[in-house]
């Protein structure tokens, strides 16, 4: 036993926050790069860099063989996979497990029920916890006997995999049979596997999430909820813990299903259990498991004040929970911002390039997990998160004031990106009265038609 | 004053080590860009010698750059014959993946190649080893190897220079 020397197999701020736990724990680190990030900051800070491919993700950080290989090859006994990329392919904890590498996550067979989003779907049902009425789909004969039973609107999604891809809505019945190939299309090329299922679309749902952290025999503890719910396209751009008014016992329930889900399994490592909340009618449903580190993982920190980076790895080196539920107290309330480098005013589009000013906030209860200098190149083969901005305050209104004036101070030059954005939600009034639903920046942008004004864009800066 | 090939040399570090992608220098008749194609791996490639006006020395404008491999084309105009590099006809040969470097088909074998060894384009010069499997790795040009830089049974990461081949005129 004993974890000396990681290699991380990420790029962008997971890596930099990754390295940064490991130099805490004296861990030796090892940063796995595409040749699109030989000179990227989490390069220049890890202790060693190899690199493992071509800029393509599919030739480097998503090469399992040249990965495992390259922990051989330069001493390393574990491998963090950080989030998306070979996080939650089964390959990776299997070839590890071949070579004598720790993998710092969850079992191979954890990860398969975990990914194949119908067998995690069962396993929530078995656990007693709501699913969202729907289920597998075999031919479009069935698929139309179940939409037709379910009602528009309704959602078809991906069997093999989660984070927006292969989904599609169907706001009315007849569009059903064109969606149904799309997004079996879309299954296939991202996930490898075209298998759909239907789900009841459920209107003014909150996502809400539990963080929790198994030792794999069958101890699981959770730390708070994170809502999610300001997202475009599935894709969450602020997050924030506690969710603004959940009943203490709907919140219990949330909590206690996602340890029962986890438990179920016998998970190990860190995982998120997704629901979709109802507060109004207070319900809730499960949605999925993601078994990794997710994005948004600092605003859990920062009211806790545990390094979940820390706990995988403890995990992963055998020393199990060295938490009990009843060390978890949270305190205050925090709120992060997804800074990404994408053109709000033009459909979100992605604006990679060099950044030509990059200067972040700091302050009491600002923390900033980033990649980004002045200076840094932001490859276009890969996410354009810049960074994140997280702010931590007594309370809601605490936080949110410093996370207005450390957004208001964040300057990013030579590439475009969302800061002006995240100005006009903290600025919404629905938002600062909180618990909104995922219907809410398709509200804001009605509201505020001059925020996709393209003619106003030099007004804000970025 | 003319640009020398250590003021080249000198420049061209400038440009690698500074965010700019390109410069465009232009004193006494003397026209220089640089140019750094993003993403690319490696090392710069070569250097391309080209006359303003008609030189003598032809051999100054041939192109060391190999198709599709160069990360960081390098474009320098001097004016006379100036042999910006002397290795204008030496070729890098760069690791097209990351694993370990064998310099013979199995232990004991006799080495693909030597420093001296002549090569065709297709002729395979070493096997890198990713998790078991074995990928063959081919000179992808016709010449004379004059280097070979990692040690037999090392690890090699993609972009690496592998060796070094002298081309055939």
């Amino acid at each position: 036993m004993g974890i000396r020397t990681i290699l991380i197999a990420n790029r962008g701020e997971i890596a930099a926050r990754i390295i940064r736990t490991c130099r805490a724990l004296d861990i030796q680190t090892v940063l796995a790069v595409s040749s699109a990030d030989r000179d990227s900051e989490p390069a220049r800070q890890a202790d060693r860099v190899v690199c493992v491919g071509r800029a393509r993700a599919a030739d480097s950080y998503l090469n399992a063989p040249a990965i495992v290989h390259a922990a051989v090859a330069t001493g390393a006994d574990a491998i963090h996979p950080g989030y998306g990329f070979l996080s939650e392919r089964a390959i990776l904890p299997r070839l590890c497990e071949a070579s004598g590498i720790v993998f710092i996550g969850p079992t191979e067979a954890q990860l398969g029920a975990i990914g194949d989003k119908l067998r995690a779907r069962a396993e929530a049902a078995a656990a007693g916890i709501p699913v969202v009425p729907g289920g597998a789909v075999n031919s479009r004969a069935e698929a139309e006997v179940l939409a037709e039973k379910l009602a528009a609107p309704l959602l078809i999604k991906a069997v093999g995999g989660g984070g927006g891809r292969g989904l599609k809505r169907v706001e009315r019945l007849k569009d059903l049979p064109e969606l149904l190939d799309l997004a079996a299309a879309e299954a296939g090329a991202a996930f490898g596997d075209a298998r759909i299922y239907l789900e009841r679309y459920i209107e003014r749902g909150r996502h809400v999430e539990v963080q929790i952290l198994g030792d794999g025999e069958g101890r699981v503890i959770q730390l708070g909820e994170r809502d999610c719910s300001v997202q475009r396209r599935y894709q969450k751009l602020i997050e924030e813990t506690p969710a603004v008014g959940l009943s203490t016992a709907l919140r219990d329930s949330l909590l206690q299903a996602a340890v029962r889900f986890a438990q179920r399994l016998g998970y190990r490592g860190a995982g998120t259990v997704e629901f979709i909340v109802d507060a109004r009618r207070e319900s809730f449903y499960f949605l999925e498991m993601n078994a990794r580190i997710q994005v948004e993982h600092p605003v859990t920190e920062a009211v806790t004040g545990i390094d979940l980076i820390a706990e995988q790895i403890a995990i992963a080196d055998g020393k199990g929970l060295r938490l009990r539920q009843a060390e978890v107290q949270a305190v205050g309330c925090a709120i992060e911002c997804r800074v990404n480098a994408e053109d709000y005013r033009n459909d979100f589009k992605p604006s990679p390039g060099r950044v030509r000013e990059m200067s972040w906030p700091r302050g009491p209860g600002i923390r900033v997990d980033s990649h980004v200098v002045q200076g840094s190149s932001i490859p276009p083969f890969y996410d354009s998160l810049l960074g994140k901005i997280i702010a931590v305050g007594p309370d809601r209104a605490g936080a949110m004031a410093r996370l207005r004036g450390a957004v208001a101070a964040t300057l990013i030059g030579g590439v475009k990106s969302n800061i002006g954005f995240h100005s006009a939600v903290l600025d919404d009034a629905e938002f600062q009265t909180g618990g909104v639903d995922t219907g809410f920046v398709e509200r804001l942008f009605a509201r505020r038609p001059e925020l996709s004004d393209q003619s106003a864009a030099g007004a804000a800066h970025g | 004053m003319t640009l020398t090939a250590a003021d080249v040399a000198e420049i061209m570090r400038v440009v690698e080590t500074s965010t700019f992608d390109e410069l465009s220098l232009e004193m006494d008749g003397v026209k220089l860009t640089l140019r750094r194609a993003g993403a690319g791996a490696g090392l710069v490639q070569s250097v391309t010698a080209q006359a303003d006006s008609p030189s003598p020395a032809g051999a100054a404008s041939r192109s060391g750059a190999r198709a599709g491999q160069a990360a960081r084309a390098v474009q320098t105009a001097v004016p006379a014959a100036a042999s910006v590099s002397p290795d204008a006809n030496v070729s890098d040969i760069t690791s097209p993946m990351l694993g370990t470097f064998y310099r013979a088909p199995k232990p004991g074998s006799p080495p693909f190649v030597e420093v001296g060894s002549a090569v065709e384009a297709d002729s395979v010069i070493a096997i890198i080893e990713v998790m078991k499997l074995m990928n063959t790795v081919r000179a992808g040009v016709r010449g004379v190897i004059t280097e070979i830089l990692p040690a037999d049974e090392t690890l090699v990461e993609f972009g690496d220079v592998l060796m070094r081949a002298r081309r055939d005129a």
